[in-house]
């Protein structure tokens, strides 16, 4: 026995080294060409990950930027008294108003020495079919201007817009009842003349959307607030409840079977598919509670219990961090457990906790899912909600659902607004995350 | 309080503060304190010695009760401090970690001022009825703990910028703000270099004269410095009470013997 140990023991211990320090031996080259390998794996994967988020934001940013711009056509209109009072006698007040509108520019067609045969209602095919609304809206709001000759910054119609971003070719007009080439010949002379130009459009950011037959009107704006209500949904329910769950999770539950239970479920919650909350929050906030359709309440509450887990997950990361010694020291000047909680612990996870509510926020923000089956997708928000209240029960949709939808539309000009909203969709996020990176650096404190 | 504390049948001045009786301390299923029965003189220091995991830290951790924080630790017996058994269901911990107070191994001063660090106890306890109190109590208790000329310009600087050695006695004086009557000590030198050990020992010994002083140690000769009775656990059993003098010169017990003498631990 004491033999063979004697005997393993010798043969255990590592013979003398030979040779040189100077030479490398066979071992040590094969570990040295493991580690070069894997790096090179790593900075590889690296590499990978990084083409393809430059190659996102390389679409995103050439497919979506010309929607921040708008082809708009410049037109000095003469309000006369008679004209205007015999347009809003009429039932279709607009069809007269774009009659008015369609005067004024042949006049200056004319006036930039542009000759054309084209009637008066081909023409109207280049403008919005939104311009007349906008005219008579102008009107109603200033009377004064009644009698004047007032110069409006009409839009034109999708069609020369996306001729002039170059989306719409000579060829592809062939087929387009709305607009021919002649069309386009006089776009080009008008561009030239500096009456048609492109603009920074801030209606695609501040405005309502728009119907399927007028693109260049429609605007990101509304559902933007759609999303802001929803997000202070978010916020002031999924903060507190969950903050209050992980201290008494964390901090005061007894560690049994129970609790157990509950954190598993927690952690599961987390990875539950965002369309089963949103099947959730139809049966239990619509169907049960009655609550409006499409209103960013329930959207909010939905996300809410979406965004719950993560937050839980992430303050309890947190809370767990803070050093017990600390807890400690104020157990021992005689703190209560609440109080070592509230005025040590709780500070100290802060930027933990602010981080993940912010993540958890602009999770919720992008989320699409669960917003189809409240309601909150197809739905065209046409107007600024009113007040709070109605910010908060009247129908609207999201920014996500916004840019689904208009994705989903069969034209075009719509598609490049898709990739704008995500563009501000994007900047929206970053910004929350630059946010939490600022409350990280700002809050935490070395010890 | 059906039974007074033992007094005056111990021989000599030394009135207990704090007395033990058959106290058992479990971790779940293990049996951490075994059967200790204790006194620890008033105005003294108590030293606490014994290989690691002997249980000195756990007994330590009963005289105030910070052993509640762990779920699964289980004590019985009976502990009094003067005369009140502190786990008599109406005491209240928190008010008991009042009276007494704690320093730990490792200093660890709230990532605070060093001025709030301090003023923490005496405003959670509502010992100071003004601003100015409040300032004297914070100058009172760095004094105390010899820290006041180190850092009585630099009060709203953080208590986490400290060398460790001011840190721990920064410690202290937290300890010492909200008027304790016991100090108990969990080798508060383990992590200080020789000389900021010295500084600590030497305030230990001018805090005698206030406070009673339980003190945990690894270092025998730190024992021998700083306490008048020195105390030695084994395997969570107490081995050995006495004079600090008589348990490292004439020591009854084997074991005691074998520990001082290096031959284990």
């Amino acid at each position: 026995m004491t033999d063979t140990t004697a005997q393993t023991g010798r043969a255990v211990a590592a013979p003398a080294r030979k040779g040189s320090l100077l030479e490398v031996d066979s071992l040590t080259r094969k570990r040295n060409a493991a580690e070069a390998r894997f790096k090179m794996y790593g900075l590889s994967a690296v590499i990978v990950g990084l083409l393809f988020l430059v190659a996102l934001l390389a679409t995103i940013l050439s497919n979506g930027t010309s929607a921040f711009t708008q082809t708009f056509i410049t037109i000095p209109v003469p309000l006369e008294r008679a004209e205007i009072e015999a347009a809003e006698k009429s039932i279709v007040k607009t069809s007269k108003y774009r009659a008015i509108i369609g005067t004024a520019f042949a006049n200056v067609l004319s006036s930039a020495g542009i000759e054309t045969d084209m009637s008066a209602k081909d023409l109207d095919k280049m403008m919005s079919s939104g311009a007349a609304a906008s005219v008579r809206d102008f009107v109603l709001a200033n009377p004064a201007s009644i009698g004047t000759t007032h110069t409006f910054d009409l839009l034109a119609s999708s069609r020369v817009d996306g001729y002039l971003k170059g989306r719409v070719t000579r060829e592809d007009l062939i087929n387009d009842k709305n607009l021919d080439a002649a069309h386009l010949d006089i776009v080009d002379r008008l561009s030239a003349a500096g009456i048609v130009q492109k603009r920074f459009n801030w209606q695609f950011i501040f405005g309502a959307d728009a119907s399927d037959s007028r693109p260049e009107q429609a605007g990101i704006g509304v559902s933007m607030i759609g999303s802001f209500f929803m997000m202070l949904v978010v916020l002031v329910l999924s903060l507190p409840i969950g903050v209050a769950a992980s201290i008494y999770l964390e901090e005061f539950a007894p560690k049994n079977r129970f609790t157990d239970l509950i954190e598993v479920n927690i952690s599961n919650l987390a990875a539950v598919p965002s369309i089963v909350f949103g099947i959730l929050g139809l049966a239990a906030f619509i169907q049960f509670a009655h609550l409006p359709q499409s209103a960013p309440l329930v959207g909010g509450l939905v996300l809410t219990l979406m965004t719950l887990p993560t937050i839980i997950i992430s303050t309890r990361a947190s809370l767990k961090s803070v050093p017990p010694s600390i807890r400690n020291a104020a157990l021992g000047v005689g703190a209560s457990k609440m109080q070592s909680v509230f005025h040590h612990v709780l500070p100290l996870a802060m930027p933990g906790i602010l981080t993940g509510t912010i993540i958890g926020l602009a999770q919720a923000l992008g989320e699409t899912a669960p917003l189809l089956l409240i309601g909150m997708v197809g739905f065209i928000a046409s107007n600024v909600p009113d007040g709070v209240a109605a910010g908060f029960l009247d129908p609207n949709s999201a920014m996500p659902a916004q840019i689904y939808e208009w994705a989903k539309r069969a034209d075009p000009a719509f598609y490049e607004r898709a990739w704008g909203g995500i563009i501000i969709l994007l900047l929206f996020l970053m910004t929350m995350n630059i946010i939490a990176i600022i409350l990280r650096r700002r809050f935490e404190r070395r010890w | 309080m059906n039974e007074m504390p033992v007094v005056d049948a111990e021989a000599g001045t030394l009135l207990p503060k704090i007395s033990a009786k058959k106290v058992q301390v479990f971790y779940g299923e293990t049996h951490a304190i075994k059967d200790v029965d204790l006194n620890i003189a008033d105005r003294t220091v108590t030293a606490f010695i014994g290989p690691s995991g002997c249980g000195k830290s756990t007994f330590l951790r009963c005289l105030n009760r910070m052993n509640d924080t762990i779920d699964i630790c289980r004590v019985e017996g009976d502990i009094r401090i003067d005369g009140e058994d502190i786990y008599d269901p109406k005491v209240d911990p928190v008010q008991l970690r009042a009276k007494v107070g704690m320093v730990f191994q490792k200093p660890n001063p709230f990532p605070k001022s060093i001025y709030d660090n301090i003023a923490y106890g005496p405003r959670i306890h509502g010992l100071s009825r003004s601003k100015a109190d409040l300032d004297e109590i914070v100058a009172n208790s760095l004094q105390k703990a010899g820290l006041y000329e180190e850092v009585k310009d630099r009060l709203d600087e953080p208590g986490t910028g400290l060398s460790g050695g001011q840190q721990q006695r920064l410690c202290i004086a937290r300890a010492i703000a909200v008027s304790p009557e016991v100090i108990l000590m969990d080798e508060p030198c383990s992590a200080l270099d020789p000389i900021a050990t010295a500084k600590i020992e030497e305030l230990i010994d001018e805090l005698r004269e206030n406070y009673t002083i339980v003190i945990v140690t690894h270092s025998m000769q730190q024992a021998a410095r700083v306490s008048q009775r020195t105390a030695f656990f084994h395997l969570g059993n107490l081995v050995e009470e006495g004079e600090t003098k008589e348990i490292f010169t004439n020591p009854t017990d084997r074991r005691t013997q074998d520990y001082i003498t290096g031959r284990f631990g």
